[in-house]
């Protein structure tokens, strides 16, 4: 089986504060795969740096087969992603933000009319297509990044909490397209979520991570197993602690903070 | 071959998102006209009288073109301003995560702040008309279009060069504000330049600016002070310089 995803000791300081430890990982093709753990665990770091918005202090990451830093448009061909946070041109219309998209990942025009058309129909927003982003819902949002993110076909998707805020029925919707494109053309998933009911339902294997390292790896049922627990929940907390973990020590803040202290 | 053109629609691309999100929104033409007809007409017709007098001849004349300078390095500077906003809003995301350099990217947005700014120009140009102002030549408007285009893409990338190095929104517009006005009153925009105490007179030749608004006046009343190609040649190495550092910038930006 292909490695999608292989990580060899990946390491990622900001200053004295390491948010990513000596991590080892891989990930086949095909697999859906979760990446868990309470906030500032080191989540978010790790895909900046697998989707090249970061660089690593230290180690090897291949996406696809390809070096993140030495083919790096390699990498950016290879994965689609959906962040965390919207980022759409609320001032464009649906079908301009995928035309867009599909301009800067060179796909040629009557390519990107049919596949803008196929995917805006699979997450069902084609009768909107014209229709000014701003005016959108939030799952609607979400639903027009996971198309945007789909349309250069990419081996690879990046979910960084895919249905955070969202309804029951969008959330239900999302990760039915998203189990589609799994088994249908073997698309690999990696995804963070905080709903740990989605991680059991839908990840074949996932990794816990807390303060850069991970504490655990396997299969939903192994972990359970492994922690002696009922559910993925409790087997998440027994790793990981009861403790409230501050939003504030998130590495997009600290690596805020540390701009405003250092001017680069 | 292929990857210049690919370059090339790229670059289109976020020209054209530029572009229509000036378009669409309305209000944003409309502010950006109302300060230089406030200083047209507040300035141009209160200094009108002493301006004459003094041997000058129209002030309006002399005025209008450091106006239509001053809308374009207005609206350049604080094109910078969607950097930040794209890095909040995450629209930046979407394009640092594709298969793009960062130096595509600058170029394309540079080239899409600079169009508006040249457009505010011309809007400007049309109002002054509209206030009495007629150039003194016609065929040398084609002259005055390639110094608004220079001066457009000169305070385009330097908005771009300090969006990259200031994440903050809010401040900003206050630094921008802080710039700006000093290359503004300091440029011959609003007074002519000869015969000026020593030390302003060194700030103003230094003052980049200087020469774009000698390059439009210049060429639209046919009497340039520092000379045609000086000021030409001046915009363009500045240009190229600013565009260098901002790309430079550009590139570290991190999300």
């Amino acid at each position: 089986m292909k490695k999608m995803i292989d990580v060899q000791h990946l390491t990622k300081k900001f200053a004295d504060f390491v948010a990513v430890n000596d991590l080892f990982l891989h990930v086949q093709k095909g697999e859906m795969f979760a990446f868990l753990g309470p906030n500032g665990a080191g989540k978010s770091t790790t895909i900046k740096i697998f989707t090249t918005l970061l660089a690593p202090t230290s180690g090897e990451v291949k996406i696809n087969g390809f070096d993140i830093i030495a083919e790096q448009n390699r990498v950016r061909n290879s994965f689609g992603i959906v962040f965390q946070d919207q980022s759409l041109d609320d001032e464009l219309t649906a079908y301009e933000n995928m035309d867009f998209h599909g301009v800067i990942y060179n796909l040629a025009k009557n390519i990107r009319r049919e596949r803008i058309e196929t995917f805006l129909k699979l997450v069902d927003l084609w009768d909107r297509k014209d229709s000014l982003v701003k005016e959108f819902s939030g799952g609607m949002k979400r639903r027009l990044e996971m198309a945007r993110g789909l349309l250069h076909e990419p081996t690879v998707l990046f979910l960084d909490e895919p249905t955070l805020g969202l309804d029951p029925q969008t959330r239900n919707h999302i990760w039915s397209y998203i189990k589609k494109l799994n088994q249908e053309k073997g698309l690999t998933v990696f995804f963070t979520t905080h709903y740990m009911e989605e991680a059991e339902k839908y990840a074949h294997r996932l990794a816990i991570i807390d303060h850069g390292v991970i504490k655990a790896l396997g299969s939903p049922t192994e972990l359970k197993t492994q922690t002696h627990t009922e559910t993925l929940e409790e087997a998440f907390l027994n790793l990981t602690g009861y403790d409230i973990r501050d939003e504030n020590v998130t590495s997009a803040e600290i690596m805020r903070q540390q701009r405003k202290m250092r001017p680069h | 071959m292929i990857k210049i053109i690919y370059n090339l629609k790229v670059i289109y691309i976020l020209w054209l998102r530029q572009v229509k999100r000036h378009f669409r929104s309305k209000s944003r033409i409309f502010a950006s006209v109302a300060q230089p007809l406030l200083f047209l007409v507040a300035l141009g017709f209160g200094f009108q009288s002493m301006y004459s007098a003094a041997g000058n001849g129209d002030y309006i004349q002399f005025l209008a073109p450091g106006i239509i300078g001053m809308s374009i390095i207005f609206s350049a500077m604080f094109s910078g301003i969607e950097v930040i906003s794209d890095e909040q809003f995450g629209f930046l995301k979407e394009t640092l995560v594709a298969p793009v350099s960062r130096l595509t990217i600058m170029f394309g947005r540079t080239l899409g702040g600079a169009t508006v700014s040249i457009f505010q120009g011309i809007l400007v140009f049309a109002v002054s008309l509209l206030l009495g102002f007629h150039p003194e030549s016609w065929l040398m408007l084609p002259v005055a279009l390639v110094f608004m285009i220079l001066m457009a893409i000169l305070f385009t990338s330097i908005g771009t060069a300090f969006a990259s190095f200031f994440s903050d929104m809010h401040a900003f517009p206050v630094i921008i504000n802080f710039i700006v006005m000093p290359l503004f009153f300091l440029s011959g925009a609003l007074f002519p330049v000869d015969n000026l105490a020593k030390v302003i007179d060194i700030i103003v030749k230094i003052n980049p600016l200087s020469y774009g608004i000698d390059g439009l006046r210049g060429s639209l009343l046919a009497n340039f002070h520092f000379g045609m190609w000086t000021d030409f040649s001046v915009l363009i190495m500045v240009t190229v310089a600013f565009l260098a550092l901002g790309s430079y910038l550009f590139k570290k930006i991190e999300v």
